[in-house]
């Protein structure tokens, strides 16, 4: 095993199963049994075919391509909260998911109390946060607001203490899914200055998004997937023009 | 996974659970009482001077199978959401899912050790004596019951991801579970020729355990014996059903 790889797909697809059977709740389901099983065992939707690509340590990739096409679910795959249906997936290091906007919050709970939360269920022990604590509320300049219940924040506000709990981790492989694009300018500008000083300090990032120029700016490298497959693979540089042309 | 990030998991999220409760309610912790002191008293007032019930000391002896229950009840029915409630990290973080029964169960438990002392009171007023078998009794029947509603919960809120109306059928089930089991009433109030079918009610020994420790100091070891026994069952059948199902849960969440 090469010792510089952190990601490897190797000839990796995924179906699920449509659960339309299932969406009648157990009632419909042994009313219906012996079409519910085998609609089960038949009718499947797949998200990935057949993708092989390494990525190495300190790589910074970014995932293009339509909803749907099969970003996110790479994501669960790296995050290893979903399992290939054929091919191997092997994971080197470290992975820290960034949560979409208040996952793992609680709303009941103020903004200090939910830093240690979300702290401890993206990795970090109670005692690291509990250090780190008055950096990370620092970070996330939400001033005498970080005491205050987390329902009265707004979305900004809300971004704000998801990406400052992040950008404190120590992660070896970082996961973002398209929530770059939230809270205001300066904000999303800190965020970016965090992710290149993530990378400069030699993270592998992993990111979803649709902005060309934040791809642009932030990535080394694209993989672009269409229709459940990869379409190219190559330098930021060489994909997008080509992924430009394609969409415009 | 190692044991210190199991447990700091275990800690933030059972303060999670405990605070959200209690946020914004001073009284936080008379209200977690109040639900089956309403019952107690309703209870009381039908069963004693509605329907004539004899029993001595009936607001202790339904106090003292009351509050077991309500654990009971609070474990089974939250249990039906506790992944579902959680879907939005379980699709994203690789963190052993199972934790969360345990702390939805084990807050219920921290709750019931709090309502303890109104049990004492009861037993107080109706001059009960404070049997040494406490101090083995509660610990021991507490430990078999957070088991027990571990893995009863756990094969519910799995089975729950799957059947989204599982959660209804609990909830008449339990309608059942509290007239089958002898809560408003006493074992001697069944036909004879019932009586026997008893420990075919999973709660009803463990229920009767609870009653007897604080009524007269007493446990019945057989009926310890069965409970132990539902709750390996539920154990091992919460935890093999989680086990094949749990990787499956991000994609169908």
């Amino acid at each position: 095993m090469n010792k510089s790889i952190a990601i490897q797909f190797n000839r990796v697809s995924k179906s699920y199963p449509i659960y339309s059977h299932l969406g009648a709740g157990l009632k419909g389901f042994i009313f219906n049994l012996p079409k519910a099983l085998k609609g089960l065992a038949r009718e499947r939707f797949t998200a990935l075919e057949n993708i092989s690509f390494d990525i190495n340590r300190g790589e910074t990739v970014a995932f293009m391509g339509r909803n749907g096409a099969g970003k996110s679910t790479t994501l669960g795959l790296i995050a290893q909260v979903l399992k290939s249906t054929s091919g191997t997936v092997a994971v080197h290091g470290r992975v820290s998911p960034l949560l979409e906007l208040g996952g793992g919050f609680h709303s009941d709970l103020t903004g200090r109390e939910n830093i240690l939360l979300n702290g401890v269920l993206l990795g970090l022990s109670r005692k690291t946060i509990k250090e780190k604590e008055d950096s990370i509320i620092g970070f996330s300049e939400l001033g005498n607001f970080i005491d205050q219940p987390i329902r009265m924040y707004s979305s900004g506000m809300l971004s704000r203490l998801g990406f400052s709990v992040v950008a404190h981790l120590d992660p070896e492989i970082l996961l973002v899914d398209e929530v770059l694009a939230v809270g205001d300018i300066a904000f999303q500008e800190k965020c970016k200055n965090k992710i290149t000083e993530f990378k400069k300090s030699g993270v592998t990032i992993v990111l979803v998004s649709h902005s060309i120029d934040d791809v642009r700016k932030l990535c080394d490298r694209v993989i672009w997937i269409e229709n459940h497959k990869i379409q190219m693979d190559g330098p930021t540089t060489e994909v997008l023009p080509v992924y430009e042309k394609y969409f415009v | 996974m190692n044991i210190e990030r199991i447990k700091d998991l275990v800690i933030v999220l059972t303060q999670k659970e405990l605070k959200a409760r209690y946020k914004n309610m001073k009284l936080g912790y008379l209200w977690s009482l109040g639900n089956p002191l309403a019952y107690g008293l309703i209870y009381w007032l039908v069963f004693k001077y509605v329907m004539k019930v004899k029993i001595e000391g009936f607001p202790l002896f339904l106090v003292s199978a009351l509050f077991p229950w309500q654990w009971f009840v609070n474990s089974i029915s939250v249990s039906a959401n506790t992944f579902v409630s959680n879907a939005s990290l379980i699709k994203k973080v690789n963190f052993p899912r199972n934790i969360l029964s345990l702390v939805s169960t084990g807050q219920d438990l921290i709750h019931f050790i709090a309502a303890l002392p109104i049990t004492f009171i009861f037993m107080l007023i109706y001059h009960k004596n404070f049997s040494p078998m406490l101090f083995i009794g509660v610990p021991l029947l507490a430990i078999i019951q957070l088991g027990y509603t571990y893995g009863l919960g756990l094969m519910i809120s799995t089975i729950n991801i799957f059947f989204r109306d599982a959660e209804r059928l609990i909830g008449i089930f339990i309608t059942f579970l509290f007239y089958l089991t002898p809560i408003v009433y006493s074992t001697d109030m069944i036909p004879e020729n019932f009586r026997h079918l008893i420990p075919l009610n999973p709660v009803a020994p463990l229920i009767l355990n609870w009653r007897s420790l604080f009524l007269e100091g007493t446990l019945n070891w057989n009926y310890v014996g069965i409970t132990l026994g539902y709750a390996a069952l539920f154990i091992i059948t919460g935890h093999a059903i989680y086990r094949r199902l749990s990787w499956k849960f991000a994609e169908f969440l």
